[in-house]
Formats: structure tokens, C-alpha cells, sequence
């Protein structure tokens, strides 16, 4: 077994895991932070991503043993108190979402894509930054505007 | 996946020695192909060997005509690179279509090159472009790196450092990608560097290759006009599920032949 120090949310966290002990893995069982889930056994859903020292990364594709030391955000760590974030404010006002599984990433992915992109966001570089987060509900479009939303709600307030 | 030891280095010495004293180790660059390659128990190394603490392989630098990006340098900094995008900029792009965003943060050169993929989009560009795999012990030209699927000429203990790249006059990448994965059915790199016009051929057949057949009908031009001629061997392409082999020799020349329209604008 191996300790990691993970500063999750804002907080300093320690757990003993093994080696193959994956990130998400970390979260949810050692943690019990559920808002991160896992979709796909491949890489590719993006229902697990979480910002790791600010660039967001997939954390079933990361060991818990690689973030030591690292400065982790998940969906729990969004919201200030009962207020939403905007981001999720967006998904919420907009239908952005229906079973809710992919939702986590989208928003996590969302935040990373107004980090890079700014405020004001076209359809196509939306849709373009989204081809890592697949939604089996939605068909995307509604997602495309809470991020559009989202971000702009962000530049506002 | 299966429990390994799992070490950190921060020199590529000592990666070198960790892996030397493992009884089946391997490195980890970024792991955005290592892990679910684990994870799905396709590969159960004893060790695994992180090279994630190695400042000195990660960054960009341009010297002179040749852009050096360090081993460990994720796709999203190659993309985001100031300088990549002025010295070559079709090599940004290439790199700002990987995967996806969360995976180019994480995914890096080396690991990419290292791993060979047969359809990964670096190794076209280290093909076309005539760039040197620098490592810990010697210095490997582009075209002879990539042996066969999933090979390359690097030795067990070996270690990519950099990657240099002479910077090019005109260069332009264009793939035909699968949906789902991002990753490459043809993917053709297309570079014109000190008169001559060369192409870098990834996802169509075993190996990353040059087009000599592609090349010879270019002439040293940038004119696409002879590629339709060419009759490319269809029984050395890849067939599954996503694409016939008579359908990637017919991508190859069509990739070949916007790519090369895309240097000249």
C-alpha cells in the first residue's frame, strides 16, 4: 500500500491505496465522492473528469498514486454552499441534461473549456472542446447551450 | 489490472536504473494508452516506472530552424505553443486533435511515439517532417524509429528524451478520424523542407511509413495532380471493422491530396 496526499476540493486528504488504485477509484470509494462517475472502461466517456491543478483530466486514467501532492476538483467542489455554480445553473435552466450520468463531466469539462476559450463561445468551439464527454440522452444540443450559458453567465456575475 | 510496484524518478538515470532492476517493468509517460492498456489486462508489467517527475523532458524550445519538444511535453502544450504554431503549425494542429482535451492534457510526445500506435498522428508528422528522436543513449532518425505495430527501434531500457524537428517551408497533416476514438483510420502528413516534398503515412497500413510511391508521383512539388495515378498495394493495408483495406489505400491519396492542396494555400 501507498499513502497519497491529495488536496481534494480545497482540503487536505490522505488514504492508503495500492499502486493500481485509480484516481476515480480514490474518490468515490475512499472518499465517497459519487458525484464522479465512471462510464465507459475505455477512456473515452468522460463522465470521470475532474480538474487536477486546474487542467481537467479523465481520473479513471490517472493513478491515485500520480496525483499525490495535487490540487484536485471535482463536481462536489463546484458549488459555493447550496448556491449552483453558474455552469450548473446553465445545465439546469437550459435542459442540459435528462438521466444525469454524463452530467459531473460536462460540467467539469465546461469549467476547463471557459478556462481556455473565455466567455463568449461559439456553437462550433463548444461542440469541437465536448467530443471527450459522450451523453446518451441528450443528442448534445442542450448541453451545447448550458456550456454557451454557462460560460457567459460566468463573465457576468 | 493487476498490482505492480509502481515508482516515481525524477531523473532519466534513474528511470533507466529502476527498469534495469525490474523484473518486467515498463515507463509511463502520460498513461492515456498504458493504463486502459492495463486496466483491460492487456499489459501486467511488474513495475511501473513513472517518468511524470522529470522537469528537464518537458517543454518546447525553437532553435534556429528546428523546433525541440521534450519527451514529456503533453499534446495540449505542443497545441497551445506560441512557438510550435509559428515554426510549424501544422504540427499544432495535429497535436490540438488528439483525442480529446482531457487526454491531451495528460498524453504526452514521447509516450505517443514511444507507443506506437499504428494509428497514432505523431509518428506521420516525425516521419514527413525528418525529425531525430533524441534518447538516453543515442540519437534515432524519424523514419527508422517505427519498426512494426506497436515496435520501435528504442531498446527496453531506453529512454526518449526529445524530439527535434527541422522546421519545414510548407507542411500540412490531414486525417480521416474515427468518431468514437479520434484516432487516425489515414492519417497523411505532408512536408516540403529544403526542396523536398516528403510524406508521412499513419492508421493505413502496420507501421507508420513514408509514401514513396505518394512521393515519387509528387516530384518535389506541391502539386497533387499525379496522385491519382498511383496505384498503392492494397494487400499491405489494415482491414477491420472501420475500414476496408481498398478503402484506406483510396484515404491515403485523398488525405494525401488535401493535404498537399492545404500546404499551397
Amino acid at each position: 500500500m501507498v499513502t497519497v496526499n491529495i488536496t481534494v476540493n480545497g482540503k487536505p486528504v490522505s488514504g492508503e491505496v495500492e499502486s493500481r488504485t485509480l484516481l476515480v477509484q480514490f474518490l468515490r470509494d475512499n472518499l465517497r465522492l459519487t458525484g464522479t462517475h465512471v462510464g465507459c472502461d475505455t477512456s473515452q466517456c468522460g463522465a470521470c473528469v475532474v480538474h487536477v491543478d486546474g487542467k481537467s483530466i479523465k481520473s479513471c486514467t490517472l493513478l491515485a498514486v500520480q496525483a499525490d501532492g495535487a490540487e484536485v476538483t471535482t463536481i462536489e467542489g463546484v458549488a459555493n454552499g447550496s448556491e449552483l455554480h453558474p455552469m450548473q445553473q446553465a445545465f439546469m435552466d437550459n435542459h442540459g441534461l435528462q438521466c444525469g450520468f454524463c452530467t459531473p463531466g460536462m460540467v467539469m469539462t465546461a469549467l476547463d473549456i471557459v478556462n481556455r476559450n473565455g466567455n463568449n463561445l461559439d456553437e462550433a468551439t463548444v461542440r469541437k472542446e465536448l467530443e471527450g464527454n459522450i451523453c446518451r440522452c441528450t443528442g448534445y444540443h442542450n448541453i451545447v447551450k448550458s456550456v454557451q450559458a454557462g460560460a457567459k453567465n460566468m463573465g457576468g456575475s | 489490472m493487476y498490482e505492480f510496484n509502481y515508482r516515481k524518478v525524477d531523473s532519466v538515470d534513474a528511470a533507466v536504473e529502476a527498469i534495469q532492476q525490474a523484473d518486467d517493468g515498463k515507463f509511463v509517460a502520460g498513461g492515456q494508452t498504458m493504463l486502459p492498456t492495463m486496466k483491460h489486462r492487456l499489459a501486467s508489467p511488474s513495475d511501473v516506472i513513472d517518468l511524470g517527475g522529470i522537469a528537464e523532458l518537458v517543454g518546447v524550445c525553437v532553435e534556429g530552424d528546428t523546433v525541440i519538444i521534450g519527451a514529456m511535453t503533453t499534446h495540449a502544450a505542443v497545441a497551445a505553443s506560441a512557438e510550435v504554431q509559428a515554426a510549424i503549425p501544422a504540427l499544432a494542429k495535429l497535436a490540438a486533435n488528439i483525442g480529446d482535451p482531457a487526454v491531451r492534457n495528460k498524453g504526452t510526445i514521447g509516450g505517443s511515439i514511444a507507443n506506437h500506435d499504428p494509428a497514432a498522428d505523431y509518428p506521420a508528422a516525425v516521419i514527413a517532417l525528418g525529425a531525430t528522436v533524441k534518447t538516453s543513449r543515442r540519437e534515432i532518425p524519424g523514419e527508422e524509429f517505427f519498426t512494426d505495430m506497436f515496435e520501435t527501434a528504442l531498446e527496453e531500457d531506453e529512454i526518449i528524451t526529445a524530439v527535434t524537428f527541422p522546421v519545414a517551408e510548407m507542411a500540412a497533416y490531414m486525417k480521416f478520424e474515427n468518431p468514437a476514438s479520434r484516432y487516425a483510420i489515414v492519417g497523411v502528413f505532408v512536408a516540403k523542407t529544403g526542396g523536398e516534398v516528403r510524406v508521412g503515412v499513419t492508421g493505413a497500413t502496420s507501421c507508420a511509413h513514408r509514401g514513396l510511391q505518394l512521393e515519387a508521383a509528387l516530384g518535389g512539388q506541391l502539386d497533387a495532380s499525379g496522385i491519382d495515378a498511383v496505384e498503392l498495394p492494397v494487400e499491405n493495408m489494415n482491414s477491420d471493422i472501420h475500414a476496408s483495406a481498398e478503402y484506406r489505400a483510396h484515404l491515403v491519396k485523398v488525405m494525401t491530396k488535401r493535404a498537399v492542396e492545404a500546404c499551397a494555400q
